[in-house]
């Protein structure tokens, strides 16, 4: 599949937005880790804001980064969100009502504890009716986002944006589930290349039980294993450089089970 | 769009299990609707709950993956069948080159609900809690993945009750992009506490079995349901006969409009029709009949009628089959998917089981009693939480 990066968001500890996260990146600098901002997503009515928690903010957020840099118009994106834990603090609270005697839901949190309601709440944001899908792959969340995505671009031949995310779940879920860093990455692939282009991609997918790129940094290498989100970090290193490419620079992601995602780049 | 053949078919709802079972009670229009027994659960409300869950045992190997939800998926998988087909697919593909495209709304969460109401003192969930293999969105693919051997694309798409439905999708346009060449789709949602209650927070329940299109209709049944298709390309000669179930097509959209209630005027649920006719090159009178998403809450079943209105007038029939298996949520799109398939397949329109009197401001052409009607190509819609929507589009090849 050949599908062009026009438009990177990223947020993570110490990783505030994409131009600093691609400056770090291309310095061969580590991470230090930092408190993560999450923003108010201010295209939201108030109402709906107060509703909204840290995954959907993460997911908003990172989102409308990517698509202010590849200039699109959100309204008519289409969109594939993927997250293999979607919004832990919604279904703790949901859990621990459960567990109380009159078991009284807030109609809130209900329709808030859905895997899409990121999805749901960039919809309103951007006044977005494009298709919109909503995906989980576990630990292999991002690979299966950008098959997905990419699939659709080629198929579809249509601009197609991927959101990757993944929060850390509050105890005692935590337990159960051990993520320790909030993570959030974008994409806005698109069928052709065009002004906004950074790079070109081909991705492929091969069975091997060998493992994907791993990054030098300690740090940055603790994060790539810590959240799924993050398994993205290889390929944005590889998107990093401001200069264009003289080859193509091949990056491998792990899959599910035996697959791994290569992905040849080639910054424009 | 190119054509793909539902070469096989699994299923296992309130109903009962396997295609016969199920064609039955749609020809007689049985439900499997009965009051809420469910745990400790104390709601005025009718449930289609699956029977013989509670002892089912999954295979060797992946008990790490027992809960509920992959039980349901287990039973399903074992009618019809689909074993024995997935056997030879596998022959023929090779493990690889199968894909898992799932859908399931609240996966294994009962195992979450269990383990909060069994934390100790200190707040801690019992340490036989296994939250990747059983509550973990993801689980119900893994499960199915490994239950087959496979090793191709897997995932799970979880968008509310339009999960399933829009799985076709996923797997479709893999297919096209050559990451796979033949995949299973569908999914399994199961009741918990988290949906019984939530549903119940929202006034969206019936203390009647659902009875949805009619004027009296006051809120939705609760269904529990799992259902397979395998897919594989019907583009090489001869590769679909005269008979076969062909998917044509899918249209997905988003209301954009609220989290929890359609647009008033099913704005969101015609895009999504109108675009499955798009994807799929047809126009609005290429469709025979249409299985409505209609789950018997006021708003939503007013909304897509107006869609189905707007877009076919007031002669296409149409017809809901939850008064039958109540929502069952996540899995509605392949249960109904496999309804309509069972459709074309015995040139019969199911009818709207527990409608009494259909809803007098409705303008479609919706039908109480099943009818043998002529039938080349039919709809069926799911629409979900977060104003996500999806239409496909079956077709009986000639």
């Amino acid at each position: 599949m050949r599908v062009f990066v026009d438009g990177i968001g990223v947020l993570g500890p110490g990783m505030p937005d994409w131009p600093s996260t691609q400056a770090m990146l291309a310095d061969g600098r580590d991470v230090v880790p930092e408190a993560v901002v999450l923003p108010a997503i201010a295209a939201l009515p108030a109402a709906e804001r107060r509703r909204t928690g840290s995954v959907v903010k993460l997911a908003v957020g990172v989102g409308l980064e990517a698509l202010a840099q590849a200039g699109s118009d959100p309204a008519d994106m289409a969109t594939v969100f993927t997250s293999s834990g979607a919004d832990g603090d919604t279904i703790h609270a949901i859990l621990t009502v459960l567990t109380a005697g009159d078991c009284q839901i807030s109609p809130t949190r209900f329709h808030n504890s859905v895997h899409n309601a990121p999805s749901g709440y960039w919809a309103l944001a951007c006044r977005a009716t494009a298709p919109s899908t909503s995906l989980c792959g576990f630990d292999g969340s991002f690979a299966m986002g950008l098959l997905d995505a990419a699939a659709q671009v080629c198929v579809d031949q249509r601009a197609v944006t991927l959101l990757s995310y993944d929060h850390p779940y509050p105890e005692p879920l935590h337990a159960a589930r051990l993520l320790h860093s909030v993570f959030a990455v974008s994409l806005v692939l698109s069928p052709a290349r065009s002004d906004a282009s950074l790079a070109e991609l081909r991705v492929t997918t091969r069975q091997s039980q060998g493992s994907g790129c791993r990054m030098r940094q300690p740090g940055l290498e603790t994060l790539r294993r810590d959240n799924p989100a993050a398994r993205s970090l290889p390929l944005l290193g590889a998107l990093a450089p401001r200069q264009a490419s003289d080859d193509w620079e091949n990056v491998v992601i792990e899959g599910i089970e035996a697959m791994l995602v290569d992905i040849s780049v080639r910054r424009l | 769009m190119q054509s793909l053949r539902l070469s096989q078919m699994c299923i296992a709802t309130s109903l009962g299990r396997g295609l016969d079972t199920h064609w039955e009670a749609l020809r007689t229009g049985r439900s499997g609707l009965a009051p809420c027994v469910f745990e400790d659960v104390r709601l005025e409300t009718h449930v289609g709950a699956i029977d013989g869950l509670d002892h089912l045992e999954l295979p060797a190997g992946l008990r790490a993956y027992d809960c509920r939800n992959n039980r349901a998926a287990e039973l399903a998988l074992r009618q019809d069948g689909f074993d024995d087909a997935m056997a030879s697919a596998r022959e023929r593909y090779g493990a690889a080159r199968i894909g898992v495209f799932l859908g399931t709304s609240t996966s294994g969460i009962l195992e979450a609900e269990h383990a909060y109401q069994a934390r100790d003192a200190s707040g801690r969930l019992p340490a036989q809690f296994r939250y990747s293999t059983t509550h973990n969105t993801h689980s119900l693919a893994a499960f199915v993945q490994k239950r087959f051997g496979l090793s191709g694309p897997s995932l799970v798409v979880s968008c509310a009750c339009a999960s399933t439905g829009k799985a076709f999708g996923n797997a479709a346009r893999a297919m096209a992009a050559g990451l796979c060449d033949a995949a299973i789709v569908g999914g399994a949602d199961t009741l918990c506490l988290t949906t019984l209650h939530g549903f119940a927070s929202l006034q969206l329940v019936s203390p009647e079995p659902c009875r949805p299109c009619d004027g009296g209709r006051d809120g939705i049944s609760i269904g529990e349901a799992a259902g397979f298709v395998l897919l594989e390309r019907g583009d090489a000669p001869g590769a679909i006969r005269p008979g076969d179930i062909v998917f044509r097509g899918l249209g997905e959209s988003n209301d954009a409009y609220h989290m929890s209630s359609p647009h008033p005027e099913g704005a969101g649920a015609r895009l999504a029709i109108v675009r499955a006719l798009q994807a799929a090159g047809l126009e609005a009178g290429d469709i025979d009949y249409v299985n409505l998403h209609a789950t018997a809450t006021l708003v939503g079943d007013k909304a897509e009628d107006h869609a189905v209105f707007d877009v076919f007038g007031g002669q296409t029939p149409a017809s809901s089959t939850k008064g039958a298996t109540g929502h069952t949520l996540g899995a509605a799109g392949i249960v109904e998917a496999i309804f309509s398939a069972q459709a074309l397949q015995h040139q019969f329109m199911p009818g709207s089981v527990h409608l009494r009197a259909r809803d007098a401001g409705f303008r479609s052409n919706v039908l109480g009693r099943g009818e043998a009607r002529s039938m080349r190509r039919v709809m069926s819609n799911s629409f979900g939480f977060g104003g996500t929507n999806c239409s496909l589009i079956l077709e009986l090849a000639a």
